[in-house]
């Protein structure tokens, strides 16, 4: 039993992201963004269907993949696309873009460009708690492909041992760049790995919100009464490359012609229509409402100063 | 209070050891601040490989001495979540050499926190682990890596070369809201120094004279102290007044007083544990030619340890990394020279 409310809030994270992330993907075609950029397209449910369980004072740490977290915890649009465009009125002032976002006013620690070193530090913030004695907990986003990194294994011990209040997301959306998860291990259902370990673990279908929301609930309070951690396999597919520049080739079409029928976005409008009773109109509104605050997002992006040379050089005088 | 208190007051002073004087530090800073705790290896109930933690366990509690597993990258990575969220911890690894394996969380995360956040957060974390050439550790517990930190933007690093040294600088470290590498040497845990009863801090960036002097600067740090010092003496029985500078922390650099007792003396050696390449010497070195050249009465000298790993052998040890009379004649040829 689902509340309209709760399921408009849900859709809204889940068609926000979404926004978000191909208006950007539109501004780097343009050249208005560089670098690397890794869109979350395809695994919008994981981001939303977790935070949606958390509170002010739980934390996450995200991937390279990291700007649907960033949303999912309530990040203001305008400062994650000034990021983007590199601008200083961006999440880092425009010294991280991408791949380095973190919104510390919404318990988000941050993005990370190394693949699984968000890891630790995410769980060093539920040994933070641990050791103050809170209530709080901290869900570490992370990835298939990190799994294969000796820093998840040493972490998931160390969560193990000193019976930490985390909750690991691995989301498999079954490749680490071009790299099937097949190839790279002999046990693709990665939740396995975590009783090994002492760790309560299992596997949801990441494509659908209100799965993962429920799975997540439930690990959640498990980790808030002190029965942590737990490991939280997310089964989902990229919706196209490791990056914009990726064209994905090397992904088989008919796995992806499922998992789009399975389009995470469109299962949460189904959800917001069959179990909320919205209506059409009124998911268009939604809709509309929120492409018109991604539109203000990038006025706001692109009318937004950098940061000077000497600012730049003020913030790193005490290196 | 910032180092207000005086080595030479001797009033206030006991001698105790540099293992003593950083035990201490961590007590007093634990008492002062319940969000001080430590992380490492065998610390607890052991103290630690060198007995620097000997005792905290049973002051403080296994909540706040905490024993890990042989995880350094992850546990470094933990303290780096911890300190971003409100703690202040104190991560030891046992030896430099196995900082090798942290290098992604120490380079790629906390050294980048600060800038990532637009210099908005900070992480108070402070690594101690030790360094240095022992007794017969061979080349994978010998090595003396400063210089891998001291090129990246964002990590603080304190050299402490006496009890005194180190019990003010790690204090300072503590209350630090950068992350700092504190190194240690091994062979100086069991040095003995002047170190006030009553609290005192040493400020970053302030460098010591060790030894003052007017013919020759002689810069070094760590284990190099004692030994320039022995080898100044040499030198003022032959007539050679040798002035002796710990930087104390290679990050910040006292530049000025560097470059004071350059202009003064006229005549600089450098002295690093460390193998002459890549080194922090060299740096020092170029600060020093683009800011006192006119100054200078002969070329800087660098004496640092043979491009070479640390050998088990002890004759060989012993030619590989400066010893006294390496520094004597360096010291003679400089003299002569100008």
């Amino acid at each position: 039993m689902y509340s309209k409310e709760f399921l408009t809030h849900i859709y809204t994270q889940l068609y926000t992201i979404r926004t978000f992330e191909m208006q950007c993907i539109h501004l780097y075609r343009q050249g208005m963004i560089r670098g690397y950029f890794h869109p979350y397209t395809g695994e919008e449910a994981i981001a939303v269907g977790v935070c949606a369980g958390l509170g002010d004072n739980d934390y996450i740490t995200s991937t390279h993949r990291g700007h649907g977290h960033c949303i999912a915890r309530g990040a203001d649009l305008n400062r994650m696309t000034a990021e983007l465009l590199g601008k200083k009125t961006g999440y880092c002032k425009g010294l991280g873009g991408s791949m380095h976002i973190a919104d510390f006013s919404s318990g988000n620690l941050g993005a990370n460009g190394i693949v699984g070193g968000g890891i630790p530090i995410g769980i060093g913030a539920a040994l933070g708690i641990s050791l103050r004695g809170e209530q709080g907990v901290a869900v570490v986003f992370t990835s298939d492909g990190a799994t294969n990194n000796g820093i998840f294994g040493e972490s998931l011990n160390l969560a193990a041992i000193w019976n930490l209040p985390v909750l690991i997301v691995v989301e498999n959306n079954h490749y680490a760049v071009s790299t099937p998860i097949e190839q790279s291990t002999r046990v693709p259902d990665i939740y396995k790995r975590g009783p090994a370990y002492g760790i309560d673990s299992f596997s949801v279908d990441g494509n659908d919100v209100l799965k993962v929301y429920e799975h997540a609930q439930d690990a959640i309070a498990r980790c808030r009464s002190g029965r942590g951690p737990v490991l939280m396999e997310a089964k989902t597919f990229r919706f196209g490359g490791h990056h914009v520049n990726d064209p994905g080739h090397y992904m088989p079409k008919d796995r992806m012609a499922y998992y789009k029928s399975k389009d995470p976005v469109l299962v949460g409008r189904r959800y917001l229509m069959e179990k909320g009773g919205a209506t059409e109109d009124e998911i268009q509104l939604l809709e509309t409402s929120i492409t018109r605050k991604m539109d203000d997002a990038i006025l706001f992006a692109e009318e937004s100063p950098e940061l000077t040379h000497e600012e730049l050089m003020n913030i790193v005088e005490r290196y | 209070m910032t180092d207000t208190v005086s080595q030479n007051n001797t009033m206030l002073s006991r001698t105790i050891t540099y293992r003593d004087a950083i035990n201490e530090a961590l007590k007093e800073e634990m008492r002062r601040d319940p969000s001080v705790f430590l992380l490492g290896e065998d610390i607890g109930e052991r103290g630690g490989s060198y007995k620097v933690t000997a005792g905290l366990l049973q002051e403080f509690g296994p909540k706040r001495v905490i024993d890990t597993p042989i995880a350094e990258a992850s546990f470094t990575g933990i303290g780096m979540g911890a300190a971003i969220s409100g703690m202040r911890p104190v991560v030891e690894v046992p030896f430099v050499d196995f900082t090798m394996l942290v290098m992604d969380q120490l380079v790629n995360q906390v050294a980048k926190y600060h800038f990532i956040t637009g210099g908005t957060r900070k992480v108070p974390l402070v690594l101690r682990t030790q360094g240095g050439v022992g007794s017969g550790l061979a080349c994978q517990h010998s090595q003396s890596l400063e210089a891998f930190f001291y090129h990246i933007p964002g990590l603080k690093i304190a050299v402490p070369s006496t009890p005194y040294d180190a019990k003010g600088l790690l204090k300072t470290a503590i209350r630090c809201d950068d992350p700092v590498i504190f190194l240690e040497h091994k062979l100086l845990y069991t040095a003995e120094g002047a170190v006030p009863e009553q609290e005192y801090l040493i400020g970053f960036g302030k460098g010591g004279i060790k030894r003052p002097g007017k013919d020759v600067t002689v810069i070094a740090w760590l284990n190099m102290i004692p030994r320039v010092l022995s080898a100044a003496e040499k030198c003022a029985r032959e007539g050679i007044d040798i002035e002796v500078i710990d930087p104390r922390t290679l990050v910040p650099l006292d530049k000025a007083l560097i470059l004071d007792s350059v202009r003064k003396t006229r005549h600089v050696i450098i002295v690093q544990e460390a193998i002459r390449r890549g080194g922090v010497a060299s740096d020092i070195a170029s600060i020093i030619q683009e800011e006192a050249f006119d100054c200078l009465d002969a070329p800087v000298r660098i004496v640092a340890a043979a491009n070479s790993p640390i050998p088990f052998n002890e004759a060989l040890e012993h030619t590989i990394i400066p010893q006294e009379d390496d520094i004597t004649e360096a010291v003679y040829q400089i003299i002569h020279k100008s």
